[in-house]
């Protein structure tokens, strides 16, 4: 069972932990300026939309090239957006684009 | 209008039971989905998991590593995200820094290592029903809330995507992008955030495309901020006092500070600032202004 993925937990860790701690030890290492604070604060949907907009959008080939690809995953992430946006419930969200794309596949349609 | 009374200990343990109740749920359903994700797409093994439950323990950096570790992206880079997408903690663990000042030092280190979302909202809204510190309540909600059925859901959803054949055939191939999306979506407050999103994006896509899929996240997130950072502030508010998003999901993605700044949620922050946590995907946290609802506002 590999474990090498253990020693990037450890890492991914050690860049988490202070941020959780470090005000609770040394009050006012929060105080960044507001422009770092302004682009720290975009970095989660800059981040989070282009994984999501990456895994759906493009396919690798065995070279590892990137291509475009259309299908069911498209229409199944644009209804978890629109709902999530609509009724602020992700979970509502994700058991409808799982159900979609189960769906649309079950039919042969997509 | 009368002073709401304050609760015994005991009751205000009662009512944190029940808020934790929806967060045990949400940390659950998204901890089966993260244990699924590892297994079925970034090639974890059991133990691989586990530690990134256990050590890591953030939803959000969990999900990108994942998608990372399966692309091949280095890991200098994913340490660098990482940082990125989990430095807003500063922000609860400062806003929660007052009530702490009385905690011995280790035991604050412990609790910072259990500092979420769900831990955050749970606890600040305990401590400010009780009018003081209870550091059992707080683990009480850290740990039985969301670092147990999280870690536990991870195994369960690990084990229980391997016995599931052709994950795509029942549209589990979708959840992890769609969660993406859906997380994205709730960490848009205004124009910024919108902006930033799109532009990571499209560069992200066109990186993918043009150059290399590996880095095309890394390059999405990291320069779709400063195109962001373009767009012109909301009025009035050039020190962003929004310094997280509205939305929050489990295990670390962001809950509002409504109208705090930086400098307010410093070493001077009196116990019973203003802070209001916004819905989780799975169900509403708890309303922290419950003992002084004269002050909520927005």
């Amino acid at each position: 069972m590999s474990v090498e993925l253990v020693g990037l937990a450890l890492l991914m860790g050690a860049v988490t932990y202070p941020a959780r701690a470090l005000p609770l030890i040394v009050p006012g290492i929060d105080r960044l300026p507001p422009i770092a604070l302004a682009y720290l604060r975009l970095v989660g949907p800059a981040v989070l939309g282009a994984l999501a907009a990456v895994n759906t959008v493009v396919v690798v080939d065995d070279a590892g090239r990137g291509h475009i690809h259309v299908g069911v995953e498209w229409v199944s992430v644009a209804l978890c957006v629109a709902i999530v946006a609509w009724r602020k419930n992700l979970f509502l969200g994700l058991i409808a684009a799982v159900g979609l794309a189960a769906a649309v596949r079950a039919l042969n349609l997509g | 209008m009368t002073a709401p009374a304050v609760p015994t200990l005991r009751e205000a343990r009662r009512r944190l039971a029940v808020d934790m109740l929806g967060i045990m749920v949400s940390a659950g359903a998204f901890g089966f989905v993260f244990g699924l994700s590892a297994a079925e797409r970034g090639h974890y093994s059991l133990v691989e998991a586990i530690a990134m439950s256990t050590i890591l323990f953030a939803g959000a950096a969990q999900f990108a590593g994942v998608s990372l570790v399966a692309s091949g992206t280095p890991w200098p880079a994913i340490v660098l995200l990482t940082g990125l997408l989990n430095i807003r903690h500063l922000l609860y663990s400062a806003a929660l820094a007052p009530w702490f000042q009385s905690v011995p030092r280790v035991r604050r280190l412990v609790a910072a290592h259990l500092l979420t979302d769900e831990a955050f909202a749970l606890s600040l809204a305990h401590f400010r029903r009780l009018g003081r510190m209870d550091l059992g309540g707080y683990f009480i909600a850290a740990i039985v809330s969301t670092f147990v059925p999280w870690n536990l859901a991870t195994i369960a959803g690990f084990l229980g995507g391997q016995l599931i054949e052709s994950p795509e055939r029942y549209g589990i191939d979708v959840v992890f992008p769609a969660a993406m999306a859906g997380l994205a979506v709730g960490l848009v407050t205004g124009r910024r955030e919108i902006v930033a999103a799109g532009a990571g994006i499209a560069i992200g896509v066109a990186v993918a495309l043009a150059w290399d899929p590996r880095v095309a996240v890394v390059v999405g997130g990291l320069v779709g901020p400063l195109v962001g950072l373009a767009v012109p502030g909301p009025a009035g508010r050039a020190t962003e006092p929004h310094l997280v998003p509205a939305n929050t999901v489990p295990l670390g993605h962001a809950t509002a500070l409504a109208d705090v700044t930086a400098e307010e949620l410093g070493e001077g922050t009196p116990p019973g600032r203003r802070l209001i946590p916004p819905p989780v995907p799975f169900g509403d946290l708890p309303d922290v202004s419950d003992a002084e609802p004269e002050d909520r506002s927005s």
